[in-house]
């Protein structure tokens, strides 16, 4: 099963590569991993998702909680969560009704367009991961030139929090 | 008090209470050394090979108790020490190494004699720091010591860039005597109400089972431990790392479990109902095969690491808590409970485990012209009264030394049980022996291992520590050849050591004293000089039958009840079938 776990961590030089050498080393998963100081600089906020069985997904945090820059750490699967995944797609836009239907089809996504070419936009997405792979999949292959992602955060629901 | 960087390092060291330092010295650590020369409160131990310092520093762990401490240089110093730091790692010994890195302002140009040693060690420390300022060298030292010691302890590596250890840059020092760590909180305390189902499922059982490894001795819970059986009555075994802890020659001790464990121990295992286990870590070594562990057992795990419970077995009450604080809770809910043991039960059970104990399993042939391994460490046992440290390498010699040398106390069987590192025995005997001036302190080796670490023979001449190696020698890398036997229809590959060098000749070439011996005959009086000669390393090289088998065996993919036994076992197994005692 999908995990997502958040961490709160160290925000020193060699916390990220303990957390991904813990998983290289042990061989788990990584979908994705998102990484950023926090309001407080010495704290930075981890989002790690991660696949497996109930078995693994427990050491994952088990391991993960015995690392000594991990200060806290949740497992957001287990509660109400709000996820989101940031993404920029550059894409060929030349051509009056192509601009047009680009558009559209941001319009429905809910996407902004950011950056405008001759040749090109660049559009900005925020949603689920499913939601991103859907616009991808309607933008057409040949129409795409680049694809970044931010990879997924969460956030707990309600008034539950992962702050120390 | 103002102080430079290296006189930080000595004075710190002095105020934790390090006697000894196990190190060797390089350009990144020359200030350090510098500082070191000026006093003598901390012993310098100038090892022959990095590997040798941190493998005599984690012995030194090992026996005492106390953190073991290394310096090395960086580069080359760091990576020599990292099959030292692995060992520690994989047993859960606490040990501080301080590496020297080059200079701040040459970090990442890819200069003489550096190596990211953070990077090549994180995979192996309990934790890892790369000093940046000179401001929180204190601190970071004691951070470093308060890793090591507390929680489930293991190594700890502190990289000094040259810098931070210049001897005119002075700062006020003063010692931490306390650290907060907000992302570290070793201590856990075990929940009561899980002891207390432990406690019921342990007294209904009707074939109780303890099982308990290092997690007893690191805890320092030997004592609640032998209580709390003996209130009890139940059978224990115990793992490799282990040993000591609970009496070896007490009956209640039926002896170690696992791929060389006794046959009665290894059967128990596999009937019993209830399965106590309290700091040990269901290794692979222990388990066999893992979906034919315990099948009828209820399992209770006690450990420090909740990483470890429920790791590779599920366990049924899982108890998150120190060894010492588990069981002296037990112990006050034992005194008060009004729970019964089934009496009747229990006699059954020991009557079926003594059934198991008559077979003999570590039998062996004690008529043979050829000097046995098993009869050298039986030896070793009554020459020393059964009260020496012994440290071991790793193969046939070490499952030998754990099986015909009952410990009676513990820290007292000193050997690389995750790792298993060959090479481990000689400097870890030196960093006993150091520890322990007035004590008998015996490596118990083969000649494939000793030759990985025998450059402290030096060492132990220069410091005066006069360990006896005991080399059991039988001219094959003894556990290869006996998996190539079994497992590879005896197709020796590269397991027979050609040109061995003469052992008598190099020890003597080192300054110590050499004996060789081949006959059963000749054992004792060469064991009982050996040990008369105090004041001296001696070097007992014993020539032992090529082709002894360490036995009982559970192979892979095979349960506790799939050992493969000896042939004088299976002997006995027949004999007591004919008599009608064997069911």
């Amino acid at each position: 099963m999908r995990h997502i776990v958040s961490l709160l961590v160290e925000n020193e030089a060699g916390a990220l590569s303990r957390i991904s050498g813990l998983f290289s080393a042990r061989g788990y998963n990584i979908e994705s991993l998102t990484v950023a100081t926090t309001e407080d600089s010495t704290l930075s906020r981890m989002t790690i998702i991660t696949t497996g069985s109930d078995r693994i997904i427990e050491q994952i945090t088990k391991q993960l909680n015995k690392l000594v820059d991990v200060v806290k750490l949740q497992d957001m699967t287990e509660g109400n969560f709000i996820e989101r995944e940031m993404m920029f797609v550059k894409v060929k836009a030349d051509g009056e009704s192509k601009r047009a239907e680009i558009h559209r089809l941001s319009d429905i996504f809910r996407a902004r367009i950011i950056d405008v070419t001759d040749t090109t936009f660049c559009i900005e997405l925020t949603g689920s991961g499913d939601k991103l792979d859907a616009y991808i999949k309607a933008m057409h292959e040949n129409n795409i030139v680049e694809v970044v992602r931010s990879g997924s955060m969460g956030i707990l629901r309600g008034e539950k929090a992962l702050t120390l | 008090m103002e102080l430079s960087g290296s006189e930080i390092i000595i004075q710190f060291l002095k105020d934790e209470g390090v006697k000894h330092l196990f190190g060797y010295p390089g350009g990144a650590v020359l200030h350090i050394y510098d500082a070191l020369q000026k006093q003598d409160d901390v012993m310098h131990i100038l090892v022959r090979h990095e590997q040798g310092a941190t493998h005599a520093a984690d012995g030194y762990a090992r026996a005492t108790g106390k953190p073991g401490v290394c310096l090395v240089t960086s580069g080359p110093g760091a990576t020599n020490a990292v099959t030292g730091i692995a060992t520690a790692y994989m047993d859960s010994i606490p040990l501080v190494v301080l590496t020297g890195q080059v200079p701040s302002h040459a970090i990442g140009s890819d200069a003489f004699q550096e190596v990211d040693a953070v990077g090549v060690t994180r995979p192996c420390v309990k934790h890892n720091f790369l000093v940046k300022d000179l401001n929180k060298l204190a601190e970071t030292l004691k951070k470093a010591f308060y890793v090591a010691t507390t929680g489930r302890p293991g190594p700890v590596v502190v990289d000094i860039p040259k810098d931070i250890t210049a001897p005119h840059i002075k700062i006020p020092y003063v010692y931490p005597e306390k650290i907060e760590m907000r992302s570290y909180n070793p201590n856990f305390k075990g929940h009561p109400r899980q002891i207390k189902r432990a406690l019921e499922l342990l007294l209904g059982a009707k074939r109780p089972m303890i099982y308990s490894g290092g997690g007893i001795i690191m805890g320092e819970a030997s004592e609640e431990l032998r209580k709390f059986v003996r209130k009890l009555g139940y059978p224990i075994t115990q793992t490799l790392m282990g040993l000591g802890a609970f009496p070896g020659t007490d009956p209640q001790f039926i002896g170690m479990l696992g791929m060389h464990g006794t046959y009665e121990a290894n059967m128990a295992m596999h009937e019993c109902d209830v399965l106590f286990c309290i700091g040990a870590r269901f290794d692979d070594r222990i388990t066999g095969v893992t979906s034919k562990f315990c099948p009828y057992a209820q399992i209770i795990h006690v450990d420090i690491d909740p990483a470890s419970i429920s790791k590779t077995i599920n366990a049924d009450v899982p108890i998150v808590g120190g060894a010492r604080q588990v069981l002296t809770e037990m112990l006050k809910a034992l005194d008060k409970t009004e729970l019964k043991i089934d009496k009747s039960a229990i006699d059954a059970w020991w009557k079926r485990i003594a059934a198991w104990q008559s077979q003999d399993s570590f039998a062996y042939d004690k008529t043979s012209e050829l000097i046995q391994p098993q009869a050298a460490v039986e030896e070793l046992y009554r020459v020393t009264k059964g009260d020496a440290y012994i440290t071991s390498d790793v193969g046939q010699h070490q499952m030998y030394a754990a099986q015909f040398y009952p410990f009676d106390k513990p820290r007292r069987w000193i050997n690389s049980g995750g790792l298993g590192t060959m090479g481990f025995g000689l400097p870890a005997a030196m960093g006993v022996k150091l520890a322990f001036p007035d004590k008998d302190v015996a490596c118990i080796t083969g000649e494939g291992s000793i030759q990985m670490c025998i450059q402290e023979l030096s060492t132990c001449l220069q410091y005066k520590t006069p360990v006896k190696i005991i080399n059991l020698n039988n001219r094959y890398l003894g556990m290869v050849r006996q998996w190539q036997e079994f497992f590879y229809e005896k197709r020796y590959s590269h397991v027979y050591m050609d040109s061995l060098p003469d052992f008598v000749k190099l020890a003597e070439a080192y300054g110590h004293v050499g004996i060789q011996v081949d006959k059963p005959a000749d054992l004792h009086d060469a064991m009982v000089e050996a040990f008369k000669l105090k004041d001296r390393t001696v070097f007992l090289d014993i020539i032992t039958d090529q082709e002894a088998n360490v036995y009982p065996m559970i192979s892979a993919g095979k349960a506790h009840n799939e050992m493969d036994i000896s042939p004088l076992q299976q002997l006995k197994q027949a004999s007591l079938k004919a008599k009608g005692e064997l069911v």
